[in-house]
């Protein structure tokens, strides 16, 4: 029940936070009265981008024509192209959005800067490599639905051995970094051999993969990532504590009682999980990690509570919105949505790193 | 009833030692103030006493046990450390801050028990930063930070409270800002503090117990007017000076001798001479 | 820092074996690999050229080779130096800050949108795309306390070479002409190139190195600290300017020859300063030798190590590149 009664703040000043706690159960958290309203936007907008998505494409369908299919009353027509063409593609592209943001969020609060993202420990360029090496190995042809496990393996490993390599008494965020970055460059360019000293037809193909797209992804592509991404949220927002709490330091966070090498390493197996699945998925897509999360914190404050849903959120509509510009407006060529969250992505850094430095 | 004490502690970094063999019991209920030279190793001892760096032999004994064997939350229940130049997440709030402090109470699904509710709110009075319960910490001057900082350590709810150096970067206002609230806790509560000073004329006035840190141990200890001389001044600082009694507060008042005006004749001179 | 070599007598005696030893290096690196040639078959092919296969391959092939390499090897470590002297940060690098992948993609998008295609004009666009992103990265460089931290500057590097990579591989994907003349651009090799796009880049090279030697002193100072050096009297704007000038022309002409080679300008840096210290009028040219050493030695391995493959001696760079990082990153002044 909300306790009205709390006063924060400046005398006369309503409270932005509103405790809510059950009676029965030991349950309690605080409410941010602002995050909670910015959450429910965000929901709307992705609603919003959801319809109007399904509704663009080489068959136009009007929103209220969408709508009807979605509730099962539409015409067959308009359906079929929804549920077996779009809709499938356009869920994998939220679920994917929603994994890389959350990761690149965790990321951001570990590291304690807001230029982190799941890039740089080794996720996407281990599972890269592992994917060009499983394309070019099966010439593209059998086995593609064991391109997803490869390339999660992949990422798995190099961000382990990236920690590994990184651990000496325990892991700053520092040395990750450091190590992350130079194995990351050497994966990188371990890959680009793979691709060069493939025929064409598969460097193509391997490219495609690499620059991140959810072109093809059907309800089976579904079926596999929804547990990963499911489990990866509900997970995170029950470790929110520990990130929050690591955002402050290593020596607050170990006074208030943290076991900070154990929670560390159980935020970043999340973040492979999270990060992995969605790369695997649907390849490198870039900078969903590094923009996403930013964007959050910007509306909903640092508090982890508040940028789980919202960067969640916010990736997967710039996803939806990057796939929904690749398949348009180079119509009728398929544009791999990885291009335009780069080509969005880029402005956007160039000016995260302008107010970084006028700002210090 | 919380009992700090080390036993035979020796800190080192790598192969150098900074602390040798040392046995301290932290006198509960006082403020007790930690002062040495630069590298004398205070801030290391404080923070070995924190269980933020590990022995390279000896205890820390928190209520007799060693707290480096004790689960760290358990240990975050009896004492809590404001380590030095602490970095806030940018926009977070004071009450968001504060919160925080209540961590060793919490679970992923109590995250704002009523109890943590009345700590959180207590500590904003005692440091009077409830007007600036909902301002970001960075929109803040320097005392109104660190007071924030101050109040997150005491929503902790500990008996014990650790500073490592809480007013080094502050001017002349907030520092006394800081070290009253500090005193007035302990007046109050009977918290035990245990803190790093720089200035040595503020150490005395406020602590009751002062702990001069030098050569890989303890020089002296005990109540300012008993343990501060010329004699430990120069030994513990290598500085010449007159100790005197502040003319306010009764408290030993270091004058360190120097170049500089001097306007007072030689008759000034012989009534500052103790 | 206490160096290897104390007095200048033995800094010159080094350097000069250092010198003899590049000379093996590049007459094993001439003579040696699928085919091994004798001394006399390379001197005839200069002398007395009979047009047959042996002079043709080592006057188009081999010794192209060895030149490239060497050239290229020197100018990315020097660019290196000048670099990590420029942001006061000793992970700087060419590769790390992602001038290579800046290069790249202005050469792709050249390639896809005006149709470039011959290899000298592709060299001015790889070099204004590499001058375009060393700009981006000094602008972030020459900023406040916050901005100049390795962990900054390492990640907004990461970032700004996976903004233009994934470009790149738009690009490519859209356009299959660029795909088929460009890929090889993606990893760094000195093999298959023409000694007439050394030549062209020569002229400016030797201004860039010569830049860089010129400004060994002034470096010194304004390693010191920005505010020393000006209280000193030197000029850091220019300074700076003439810095990032030569760091262009050596990096981006080193990238448009051979394309994008990791790590030689952040560990030859390294090395270089173990043996001589710091005094940048000594470790420029000592490090100009050193790359130039270790390029022709990777690029020999590059031949032998999967015979009769080659492998492309940016992926040995990068290889060799990684071990050495990780040890840097782990010792306990970064972390």
């Amino acid at each position: 029940m909300p306790d009205r009664n709390q006063k924060f703040g400046a005398r006369g000043a309503r409270s932005n936070y509103v405790a809510v706690r059950s009676s029965n159960l030991p349950f309690s958290f605080m409410a941010e009265k602002r995050t909670a309203a910015v959450v429910l936007i965000l929901l709307a907008v992705t609603a919003v981008a959801f319809i109007v998505s399904a509704g663009i494409g080489t068959m136009r369908i009007s929103p209220v024509d969408v709508l009807k299919v979605l509730f099962g009353s539409g015409q067959e027509l308009h359906a079929t192209v929804i549920t077996q063409f779009r809709l499938p593609r356009m869920v994998v592209g939220l679920l994917v959005g929603a994994s890389l943001a959350v990761a690149g969020a965790i990321l951001q609060s570990m590291i304690r800067n807001p230029l982190a993202s799941p890039d740089i420990i080794g996720i996407t360029n281990g599972a890269s490599l592992a994917a060009v090496t499983f394309i070019a190995m099966t010439a593209g042809k059998y086995g593609i639905r064991w391109l997803p496990l490869w390339a999660i393996v992949g990422g798995a490993l190099a961000a382990f051995l990236i920690y590994g390599l990184a651990w000496k008494r325990g892991v700053t965020p520092l040395r990750l970094v450091l190590v992350g970055i130079g194995l990351s460059s050497a994966l990188s360019a371990l890959t680009s051999v793979m691709l060069i000293a493939s025929p064409l037809v598969i460097a193509n193909q391997a490219l495609t993969w690499l620059t991140g797209s959810v072109y093809g992804a059907s309800w089976s592509s579904v079926r596999i990532l929804l547990p990963w991404t499911i489990a990866g949220l509900a997970a995170a927002f029950i470790l929110a504590r520990q990130v929050n709490v690591q955002e402050l330091g290593d020596e607050v966070a170990a006074g208030l009682g943290t076991r900070i090498q154990h929670n560390r390493f159980l935020l970043l197996a999340l973040c492979v999980a999270l990060a992995g699945s969605a790369v695997a998925m649907a390849g490198g897509i870039a900078f969903i990690g590094l923009m996403a999360p930013h964007l959050a914190r910007k509306l909903v404050g640092p508090a982890f509570g508040g940028v789980l849903p919202a960067s969640a959120l916010i990736g997967g509509v710039l996803v939806l919105l990057a796939d929904l510009a690749g398949r348009t407006v180079f119509a009728p060529n398929e544009v791999p949505a990885g291009v335009f969250t780069a080509a969005i992505g880029a402005p956007f850094f160039l000016y995260l790193l302008h107010k970084r430095r006028t700002a210090s | 009833m919380t009992k700090l004490e080390t036993r035979s502690l020796t800190l080192a970094y790598g192969d150098q030692r900074i602390i040798d063999n040392l046995d301290f019991t932290v006198p509960e209920g006082r403020i007790t103030v930690l002062i040495g030279a630069n590298g004398s190793g205070k801030s290391t001892l404080l923070r070995s006493m924190a269980r933020l760096l590990k022995p390279l032999s000896g205890s820390v004994l928190l209520d007799g046990k060693d707290i480096f064997r004790s689960p760290t939350k358990e240990t975050a229940r009896k004492l809590a450390i404001l380590p030095q130049g602490p970095a806030a997440p940018e926009g977070i709030t004071v009450l968001q801050l504060v919160k925080q402090g209540r961590y060793p109470y919490q679970s992923w699904m109590q995250q704002w028990s009523a109890e943590d509710e009345r700590y959180v709110r207590e500590a904003l009075e005692a440091t009077r930063m409830t007007p600036f319960a909902e301002r970001a910490v960075d929109a803040l001057s320097g005392g109104q930070r660190q007071r924030a900082w101050i109040a997150m350590t005491l929503a902790q709810g500990t008996k014990t409270v650790l500073l490592d150096e809480p007013t080094t970067y502050l001017d002349l206002t907030h520092q006394i800002e800081i070290l009253d609230l500090l005193f007035e806790l302990n007046e109050r509560e009977g918290r035990t503090i245990v803190m790093v000073l720089h200035d040595i004329n503020l150490a005395c006035r406020y602590a009751h117990h002062l702990v001069a840190v030098k050569d890989r141990g303890i020089y002296a200890q005990g109540e300012p007017e008993r343990i501060v001389t010329a004699e430990m001044i120069r030994n513990v600082f290598q500085l010449e000076a007159h100790i005197m009694n502040d003319p306010i507060y009764g408290t030993p008042f270091c004058l360190p001798s120097g170049k500089g005006r001097r306007l007072n004749s030689k008759k000034g001179m012989e009534i500052a001479h103790v | 820092m206490i160096a290897v070599l104390e007095r200048p007598a033995s800094k010159i005696s080094c350097l000069l074996l250092g010198l003899l030893v590049l000379t093996i290096l590049m007459a094993v690196s001439i003579l040696a690999g699928a085919r091994l040639y004798n001394w006399h078959t390379l001197v005839e092919a200069y002398t007395s050229f009979d047009g047959g296969n042996e002079h043709l391959i080592l006057r188009t092939s081999r010794v192209p080779r060895a030149l490239i390499a060497a050239a290229v090897g020197a100018a990315l470590s020097v660019a290196g130096v000048l670099m990590q002297a420029l942001t006061r940060n000793p992970l700087a690098s060419p590769s790390l800050f992602g001038i290579n992948a800046g290069a790249g993609l202005a050469i792709v998008a050249a390639v896809a949108w005006l149709g470039t295609a011959t290899m000298s004009q592709l060299m001015w666009v790889g070099f204004a795309g590499a001058a375009v992103t060393a700009f981006a990265v000094f602008l972030l460089g020459h900023s406040g306390r916050n901005g100049s931290s390795p962990v900054n500057l390492t990640l907004a590097g990461a970032a700004v070479a996976a903004f233009a990579s994934s470009l790149t591989s738009g690009i490519l994907l859209g356009n299959g002409k660029a795909f088929d003349q460009v890929l090889f651009w993606l990893v760094g090799s000195v093999a298959n190139r023409e000694l007439s796009m050394l030549t062209s880049v020569l002229p400016y090279m030797a201004a860039g190195f010569a830049a860089a030697f010129a400004l060994g002193g002034s470096l010194n100072i304004l390693a010191m600290g920005e505010d020393i050096a000006l209280g000193l009297g030197q000029r850091t704007g220019l300074v700076k300017l003439v810095a990032a000038a030569a760091v262009v022309v050596l990096a981006g002409g080193a990238v448009s020859i051979a394309g994008p080679i990791g790590f030689i300008g952040i560990v030859i840096p390294h090395i270089g300063r173990h043996l001589v210290g710091t005094d940048h009028r000594w470790l420029l040219p000592y490090c100009a030798l050193l790359g130039a050493m270790l390029l022709v030695a990777a690029d020999i391995g590059s031949r032998f190590v999967l015979m009769p493959s080659e492998v492309p001696v940016g992926a040995l760079t990068a290889m060799i590149g990684v071990p050495f990082f990780v040890t840097m990153a782990r010792r306990n002044r970064y972390a």
